[in-house]
């Protein structure tokens, strides 16, 4: 996201709040929505891929959308017409490729009319002949899982994304040898995903309430989250849709506030500390282990900012349209464990993958015959998870070795507080030594989170190890 | 959430009231500092203040980069910032002899490290002035090829780090009239570069189109915007710099200096038979011999390739038809011999042609140190007055 876009949001949703009654406001949301995700989608070297990938993800939420209603749920008349809108909105955004650059919102010129309307009949009917299968049936549910999962590996592994690339430089008559894995810059899709699963995942349980293809639409892809989250729960976000307040001067505040100190933490701090921050040019040049401490710290710091401060500018627009995003940062740097900091930091993925990782996984393991020691169960309980969200953000040693950093990290912890609550509990007794030990343990947890960044930082395994072992005097 | 308790559980109620108070009292405060800001001119204050040579190490070159992102250095055109950040800013070591080095892009040294240029080698030759102290040469190159901008910078660096020797190096390119104020630098800086225009007489225009005068609506903080977050810039990679020694981009594949050559005898549009004097910019070297005063100045005519490939017959490289060269060393040397300079001639001391990089000025490190050799014994003579 960018000022214009972030900007332009703000605008819209104040103007949407001023003029529209609620239940307009949830359709203008909607539209809002389908017609964002084209517009930040970036532009992409293969050519008609940055409107295919856009549609491509509509496509699969009215699809996630179809297998994961209700048992009993039928396709309203509401429903129909929010698939039509959809339609209506794709056509109307092919229609570009009639207008100046300036005047499109597509990163690229679209495609031609004739192709998009192809796709969306060869898409409506593939849906349509879908609808007749009953919602919520387990397999259906399992497909559209492993299908999603697939997608992602697909996505999100070098070797996978540059195969994928060339066959589709070779479909466009592009050179397939120009391929590269970064090419396939499918915008929003990693938190898209995780929203769909959850909903397959809940429906599966029977925790999803049912929602219209307006409502599940809209939760898949809301225009404030869709580029950086939070991964909002669908029940959470449906009871703020069908409650959406109107007018009033607290929330214009609070949510023009989060956005100011979202633009403040990204555009200034985060872009500024970016200049300084770890990356592999640097890392090859710096000449003593103390520069490269100041570096690592930039990236840690630069990395939080920029995070956290589109979670503000998310969680602003949000408020500004009626939406309450839940919170995904709270202070993590300053906590006195890892444990804490895993609880402060990206929130809405850390509670998504305990719910849907640590926890199936436990009681997985728990059911066996052989049932594993707590010690064992902690640690394939934190190891998995962690490798979990490591591999969401890129299938690659460096995002793994990150991911089992923090694994092993909590699961150190763990154990360490299983043995020394005691010494804590005394601890009580004594305020200045307790707050020296808060205050190491502060300390310790920032520069073990920041070791493991080097990982993050460095696209190159080996990089990374030398970086590492340079920073410890090596 | 522990962090926006204050927002979402304020003291008074947020109201129509209380925003209203907000966007007046901001609106106030916005204006009254964008005025502020045209009143105070506070951008010469600020780019006094810098991290170099405190927290940071201060650079060995001016700041010049055309990719900040590579190069950990970018071109911004406040003297004050640029002289704040570069190693002269600190003070003297007691035993130093001061050296200030100027010239274009090859005393800079496109494509050579800090330590590799002519002020790093002639640094780390280690030579001993006449009265016995160290020899400190520092860089004040800056890449753009106009003896007004190396007169602007060596006016500003005369009274603040009182040299004991300034060394100028140039070559013909440097001397076009027409292309004085091409220089960005000379062009962002128009109060000092008109003063020098009146105090010496030179034949420049003051109200040249092509200096940059700020209106007032320029100088609000809006106007300034850019120029303020170059100074914060040029601080931030100032990080990198220390940690890394790099302050420019060094590709890993550039075009060499070309050596065969157009059949073209013009220089810079002029025929042979169209030349005049006026057409060199001796006034701006004049000026600048004035301007050193008592401070002792050595002239340095710097090398350049001598193409043997096609067209040479025509041209020496790819800035110079012959005749024009030739034209510019004859009336260089009747200036010296009339106003008694101390000019050091070396077009030819690097006849290699492997010894230029992306230029027929531009040195490898290599040749640049046969080039310190010569200057380095040049400055030791003059030390000794």
């Amino acid at each position: 996201m960018t000022l214009t876009h972030i900007l332009v949001f703000a605008a819209a949703a104040l103007l949407a709040l001023i003029a529209l009654p609620a239940r307009g406001r949830a359709w203008a949301l909607f539209a809002a929505s389908v017609v964002a995700i084209y517009w930040l989608q970036p532009a992409v070297t293969i050519r008609r891929l940055d409107f295919a990938f856009p549609t491509a993800t509509l496509g699969l939420v009215v699809l996630a959308w179809l297998l994961t209603r209700a048992p009993g749920q039928r396709i309203t008349r509401e429903d129909a017409a929010a698939a039509a809108l959809i339609a209506a909105l794709v056509l109307l955004l092919a229609f570009g490729r009639a207008l100046a650059p300036a005047y499109r919102v597509t990163p690229s010129r679209p495609p031609p009319l004739g192709a998009v309307v192809l796709w969306l009949a060869v898409g409506g009917i593939a849906l349509a002949a879908l609808s007749r299968v009953p919602g919520g049936r387990g397999r259906s549910l399992l497909a559209l899982a492993v299908g999603i999962i697939a997608l992602f590996a697909v996505l999100k592994t070098e070797a996978l994304a540059t195969e994928a690339g060339r066959l589709l430089r070779g479909w466009t008559g592009q050179s397939p040898d120009l391929a590269r894995a970064d090419e396939l810059q499918w915008l929003g899709f990693s938190y898209v995903a995780f929203r769909l699963l959850h909903t397959a995942r809940d429906r599966q349980t029977g925790l999803l309430p049912a929602l219209t293809l307006r409502e599940y639409t809209t939760y898949a892809i809301f225009f404030p989250a869709f580029t950086a989250g939070p991964i909002d729960r669908a029940e959470r976000l449906l009871g703020d849709l069908r409650a959406l307040p109107g007018p009033d001067a607290a929330r214009f505040v609070q949510g023009g506030m989060r956005i100011a100190a979202g633009i403040g933490k990204k555009f200034v701090i985060a872009d500024s500390l970016a200049i300084l921050a770890l990356d592999t040019a640097k890392a090859e040049a710096a000449t003593s282990a103390l520069g490269l401490w100041a570096l690592l710290y930039a990236y840690a710091f630069q990395i939080y900012f920029d995070f956290s401060g589109y979670s503000d500018i998310a969680i602003g627009l949000g408020q500004w349209c009626g939406v309450k995003l839940p919170e995904n940062f709270s202070q993590p740097y300053l906590k006195r464990n890892i444990t804490a900091f895993w609880q402060s930091w990206h929130i809405t993925l850390s509670q998504w993958v305990r719910f849907y990782v640590f926890s199936p996984l436990s009681r997985t393991l728990l059911t066996r015959p052989r049932k594993p020691s707590p010690t064992a169960l902690a640690l394939v309980g934190q190891l998995v998870t962690m490798l979990v969200i490591g591999l969401w953000h890129g299938v690659t040693w460096g995002f793994a070795v990150w991911g089992l950093w923090h694994g092993v990290g909590l699961f150190v912890h763990k154990v360490y507080s299983d043995r020394t609550r005691a010494h804590y509990l005394r601890l009580r007794a004594h305020p200045r030594l307790g707050r020296a030990v808060e205050v190491a343990g502060v300390l310790v947890t920032f520069h073990f989170v920041a070791l493991g960044w080097v990982w993050f930082a460095l696209p190159d395994i080996g990089a990374s190890w030398d970086v590492f072992v340079r920073l410890l005097g090596g | 959430m522990q962090t926006w308790r204050w927002l979402y559980k304020p003291g008074k109620p947020f109201d129509g009231r209380f925003i209203a108070r907000v966007l007046v009292k901001t609106a106030l405060l916005f204006a009254a500092l964008n005025l502020a800001f045209v009143l105070l001119d506070p951008l010469p204050t600020l780019g006094k203040l810098s991290l170099y040579n405190r927290v940071l190490p201060g650079r060995a070159r001016l700041p010049y980069g055309e990719n900040p992102d590579a190069a950990y250095n970018l071109s911004l055109f406040q003297l004050d910032a640029m002289f704040a950040a570069h190693e002269v800013a600190r003070a003297p070591a007691r035993d130093e002899f001061r050296v200030l080095l100027i010239g274009d892009s090859a005393t800079w040294g496109i494509l050579l490290r800090p330590e590799e240029t002519l002020a790093g080698q002639i640094n780390a030759a280690g030579l001993v002035a006449a009265d016995g102290r160290r020899v400190r040469a520092y860089n004040l190159g800056y890449p753009t090829m106009s003896l007004t901008k190396d007169l602007l910078l060596l006016d500003y660096a005369l009274p603040r780090y009182e040299p004991d020797l300034v060394v100028w190096l140039f070559t013909l390119e440097s001397f076009d009239a027409q292309t004085q104020l091409d220089s960005p630098l000379v062009q962002h800086n128009p109060a000092p570069v008109r003063a020098l225009i009146a105090r010496y007489g030179l034949a420049q225009d003051p109200a040249d189109p092509r200096f940059v005068d700020l209106s007032t609506w320029d100088k609000t903080l809006i106007g300034q915007r850019r120029a303020l977050a170059d100074l914060l810039r040029l601080q931030l990679y100032g990080v990198p710099w220390a940690v890394t020694g790099i302050d420019q981009e060094y590709p890993a594949d550039y075009t060499p200096r070309a050596v065969d050559l157009p059949a073209d005898a013009a220089w810079h549009g002029l025929r042979q038979d169209l030349f005049a004097p006026a057409d060199l910019a001796f006034d701006a070297l004049r000026a600048g011999v004035a301007r050193a005063g008592d401070v002792p100045l050595l002239l340095v005519n710097e090398p350049m390739l001598i193409s043997a490939g096609a067209n040479s017959d025509i041209r020496y490289n790819f800035f110079y038809p012959r005749w024009a060269y030739d034209a510019y060393q004859r009336l260089l040397h009747a200036q010296r011999d009339e106003h008694g300079w101390t000019l050091l001639d070396l077009d030819a001391a690097i006849p290699d042609a492997e010894c230029y990089t992306d230029s027929a000025v531009h040195l490898t490190p290599a040749c640049t140190a046969d080039l310190a050799e010569a200057v380095g014994a040049a400055i030791v003579g003059a030390s000794g007055g």
